[in-house]
């Protein structure tokens, strides 16, 4: 097990300028993520357009991993329809968890993330974010109004 | 550092610190979440799978009698090690949590009422404070906690003024997990006692660094775990005082603890076994003995010495790093350091050290009391242990310099 297959240089540089990071104000829908282990704690806000997730930033406290994976997170899913963010949850959630996934879609730099798979104390840092994402887009489905979910990984 | 105190002797009682962690050798620098056990420990345990296992306080064949010998001589030897009064003030339980439970569930639900309150401090282990939210959600008492000093002391003039004339119970930690502090037992036992209040200690964190003397200490209930002083997990200790343990019911029921049952009545068996319903952890409880014999053989005094000499060293050579900073500077500390880096989240430490052997904790301790008091979401923490030394403490120096490499 290398130290670089963990802190990829693109995870390191999200880490250091994390991008969205921040508050949308106002917001379609908004969710806070909580990792009781480590004490990570993030918050989600989104503009959605129609189907679409048309804006999100992030803010909150966490891990390089945590935070290097929501920043990742914002820039890969700005844009996408609630169709195509579920099939990339799916497929981050493999990524994140499976040895041997090999992605349909080219997930670009979220390949990065891949690395925690050898560090299983660690797997939770990463997809504490999607989790919260899921979890914002269901809560405006069901509610089809800003609500402020909490979820956590424990 | 005593020169009578053979390290290296000391370091081969424990095979765990043979092995390598990522191809590197174990520094093992987390004994205060659980410390590792000597061979003497691990036979004990094992002679008792291997010639003597069966039930205790039961059958006439001789292995029962041989494993009853075996589990009550444990109890004799935590009496001794602890100075308790007699073996019927010594319980087993399944670790320090249990034991505050106990006293919780036992004690604190069959004496308090609306209104009473029980005294905590800010710096507890989560198992010093979720037993008393449950013992005061079921009777209408109140937990009061004392506050900290920014050096991660106790603030004695808040906590003198917060005992009321609805205290019924003080409940401290002997030793603070999250910032090694020891808090000053003797201050708080004279208000104890001059308020007539009954008061437990925690000792998981103490157990392990000098000598406890309950009797000394003055408290009316003492808890601790094994596995933080070298014994399995599964195994603690509640010590509590005669009249007390006497006066309080059951809290759990089932075999052993029973006299007598009938389907209408039942009569408790007499103390410990009041507190020990079913088969107790046996085995535990005979490695917790042999722990204890170790520990002796050592000498708690040289450990303590040793120990506290390494700590201070531990920690002028952390401080040589740049951008950390330990949390917790009390005047009396226990081998505990808990730290942070400027700009590392902890668990991020947590995981670059240990691709480099060496294994400290991070996280929030169980006290999040604590890590909201100093505004952190955790810190990383080096414990210390009779078998530390020179180059477990270079190690992790080394190891967090690469963490700066990495991260700065």
């Amino acid at each position: 097990m290398d130290l670089k297959d963990l802190y990829r240089e693109v995870i390191l540089d999200h880490n250091r300028s994390p991008r969205n990071f921040g508050r949308l104000d106002p917001a379609d829908a908004d969710a806070t993520g909580h990792n009781p282990l480590c004490g990570d704690r993030l918050h989600l806000t989104l503009r959605l357009d129609g189907d679409r997730i048309s804006d999100l930033a992030f803010d909150g406290q966490g891990c390089a991993i945590s935070v290097a994976s929501a920043s990742l997170m914002t820039e890969a899913v700005k844009g996408q329809s609630r169709g195509e963010f579920s099939v990339l949850y799916q497929d981050m959630h493999r990524l994140l968890t499976e040895a041997e996934f090999h992605p349909a879609h080219d997930l670009g730099k979220l390949m990065a993330l891949g690395g925690v798979r050898e560090f299983p104390a660690r797997v939770k840092c990463a997809s504490l974010c999607w989790h919260t994402l899921d979890a914002a887009l269901k809560q405006n489905d069901a509610a089809n109004a800003t609500g402020g979910t909490t979820i956590s990984t424990e | 550092m005593s020169t009578a105190y053979n390290i290296a002797q000391v370091r081969s009682a424990f095979p765990l610190l043979r092995r390598t962690v990522h191809g590197k050798p174990l520094a093992y620098l987390d004994s205060a979440a659980s410390a590792p056990m000597p061979t003497s420990v691990i036979e004990a345990m094992d002679r008792y799978a291997k010639h003597h296992h069966s039930n205790v306080h039961r059958g006439v064949h001789l292995l029962s009698q041989e494993a009853t010998d075996a589990y009550e001589g444990a109890r004799t030897i935590v009496r001794r090690f602890v100075n308790a009064r007699s073996t019927r003030e010594v319980i087993f339980t399944r670790g320090t949590t249990e034991a505050i439970n106990l006293v919780a569930q036992s004690w604190a639900r069959s004496s308090l009422s609306s209104g009473d309150e029980v005294l905590i401090t800010h710096m507890e282990h989560h198992a010093n404070i979720v037993p008393w939210q449950l013992a005061c959600q079921a009777t209408g008492a109140r937990l009061v906690a004392a506050p900290l000093l920014p050096n991660g002391e106790l603030d004695m003039e808040r906590f003198r003024a917060l005992i009321s004339p609805r205290t019924r119970l003080i409940a401290v930690t002997q030793v603070s997990n999250a910032l090694g502090t020891i808090l000053p037992l003797s201050e708080i036992g004279l208000l104890a006692r001059e308020h007539g209040i009954p008061w437990l200690v925690d000792g998981a964190q103490a157990i392990a660094h000098g000598i406890v003397d309950v009797q000394a200490i003055g408290c009316d209930f003492y808890a601790f775990s094994g596995h933080k002083l070298y014994g399995p997990t599964g195994i603690g200790v509640l010590i509590g005082r005669e009249a007390l343990l006497e006066s309080m019911p059951p809290w759990q029921g089932g075999g052993d603890m029973i006299r007598s049952v009938r389907i209408e009545h039942s009569e408790w068996n007499e103390l410990p076994w009041k507190f020990e319903a079913g088969t107790p952890p046996i085995a535990a409880a005979i490695g917790l003995g042999a722990a204890m014999e170790h520990v002796e053989s050592l000498g708690r005094e040289a450990i303590a010495a040793h120990e506290i000499a390494l700590a201070q060293h531990a920690e002028k050579a952390l401080l040589e790093i740049d951008g950390l900073r330990i949390i917790g500077t009390a005047a009396h500390k226990a081998p505990v350091i808990s730290f942070t880096l400027d700009g590392v989240h902890p668990h991020d430490i947590g995981t670059v050290v240990d691709l480099e052997g060496v294994a400290i904790r991070t996280g929030h301790h169980c006290a999040m009391p604590v890590m909201e008091f100093y505004g952190l979401p955790a810190t990383a923490r080096a414990s210390l242990a009779c078998f530390s030394n020179e180059d477990d403490v270079q190690r992790l120096v080394a190891a967090l310099r690469r963490v700066c490499e990495v991260f700065r």
